[in-house]
């Protein structure tokens, strides 16, 4: 089961911040196939928006094939996202962090190393790309 | 629940020609407007718009001195639409002198056949509210609570809730709110929630209508209401407005220094040229809307009047 956040400032409109975070809990494994998701009325009670909006990010996830609506018994994880390469004991996220460390001694700050991963990741995988 | 709240083909409220008259003044004006049944509504507007006014007429303690207004195709004061209707006035009037058990006895007499004394004690027990307790002796926050359990026992399938939470703290707020949308979720109810702050709406409502000075401004889907606008903002230093806006609807334009900042309209499609342009939040839309009484109303397609309110007057 997950829990979501609504930030309501955040400017991202609120069911597409569901989808995000669904996506992100499916990659990190926090969701696998043949889990349920929290019901409509769950997430209602524990954030106070709107039940459209819920049904609405279920409803966008379910055209993307990650989850299916099983009537009467609610919304199911159908596949996952998430992928040997990017665990949390991959040899990609050790040597990342190798990376990250030979930057702070290179003297470089938060701001600076997110922007430099920034536009290393606009040009591999180019801009506009999906969000989320 | 897996299906969406709303149906869009039943209408919960309409109005046409809707006119309220205090003495001389106008408190609404000729307005026309549909709010489709199973919506979560805003009812915004400054102080003064009108929005009270909406409310007591269409709670049936009020009669339109021009036009009319109808609730689910019937006439708001029809004894067919009363148990159909709680109306949550902005005192929240109650008996101080009652404990809230007889509060809600009351509500329970009062309400023959169709009482929910489970649903109205859930809500007090989530407050850590004694039965026993004197409405008098508590808490503004408190005392609201007491309110949205009477009309949740009621069962209506039209809640018509004017400022409901002006006086709670923050926690009790995200509460009510909360019980709010799972009263809509469960019963797919129609709650129409007059309010000036503007951040217990966003997220919360799906539908809006918006008054001032006693007139409809905006009323629709609030998603299709955000996306048939643009904020636009770009360098302009010629004087009068930039030419790529003269095929748009210009709800509101200013200039700081060399920066234009507009909010224009886009159902003709994009805006041309060099503009800097982002869809803008419900307060951005409202703000624009409200600083700009000249600026032309919008109605999106399922805000507009239907056919059925003849039958009704």
């Amino acid at each position: 089961m997950v829990e979501f956040r609504i930030d309501r400032r955040s400017g991202v409109a609120t069911y597409l911040q569901i989808v995000q975070q669904v996506k992100q809990a499916l990659r990190l494994g926090l969701l696998a196939p043949g889990d349920k998701l929290p019901t409509a009325k769950e997430v209602v009670a524990a954030t106070a928006i709107n039940p459209n909006t819920v049904l609405k990010a279920y409803r966008e996830l379910d055209r993307e094939g990650l989850v299916e609506a099983r009537p009467g018994l609610g919304t199911f994880v159908r596949r996952s996202l998430a992928r040997p390469g990017a665990g949390a004991d991959s040899p990609l996220r050790a040597e990342l962090a190798g990376w990250l460390a030979r930057a702070r001694a290179a003297g470089l700050d938060r701001e600076d190393v997110a922007a430099l991963v920034a536009s290393v990741l606009e040009e591999g995988f180019g801009g506009a790309g999906e969000r989320g | 629940m897996t299906e969406l709240t709303f149906l869009p083909g039943r209408t919960a409220l309409e109005a046409v020609g809707l006119g309220v008259r205090y003495r001389r003044r106008w408190a609404l004006r000729d307005c026309s407007f549909r709010v489709p049944a199973g919506r979560v509504c805003a009812l915004v507007g400054p102080n003064g718009a009108g929005k009270s006014t909406l409310l007591s007429v269409a709670a049936g303690l009020r009669r339109a001195d021009a036009g009319a207004l109808s609730v689910f195709d019937g006439l708001p004061a029809d004894p067919d639409n009363r148990p159909r209707v709680a109306y949550l006035a902005q005192d929240k009037p109650l008996y101080p002198q009652f404990t809230v058990a007889d509060t809600l006895r009351m509500g329970r007499e009062l309400n023959p056949g169709h009482w929910d004394q489970a649903r109205a004690e859930r809500l007090i027990r989530q407050g850590n509210l004694s039965l026993h307790a004197r409405v008098g002796s508590l808490s503004g926050g408190q005392r609201t609570r007491v309110a949205l359990a009477l009309a949740f026992g009621k069962r209506p399938e039209l809640l018509l809730l004017d400022e409901p939470m002006g006086d709670l703290d923050p926690l009790v707020r995200h509460e009510m709110t909360a019980a709010l949308m799972t009263e809509a979720a469960e019963n797919a109810t129609t709650i129409v929630l007059a309010s000036h702050v503007l951040a217990e709406l966003e997220g919360v409502c799906d539908y809006l209508l918006l008054l001032s000075g006693g007139r409809v401004r905006l009323a629709g889907e609030v998603e299709d209401l955000l996306a048939t606008h643009s904020l636009v903002v770009g360098r302009h230093e010629e004087a009068g407005e930039p030419r790529e806006f003269r095929d748009h609807t210009v709800v509101e334009c200013r200039v700081t220094g060399r920066q234009l900042t507009a909010l224009v309209r886009t159902e003709e499609g994009p805006l041309a040229g060099r503009w800097e342009t982002s869809e803008p939040s419900l307060e951005d839309l409202l703000l624009a809307y409200l600083r700009s009484p000249q600026a032309p109303s919008l109605l999106t397609p399922s805000a507009e009047p239907r056919l059925g309110l003849r039958r009704a007057v």
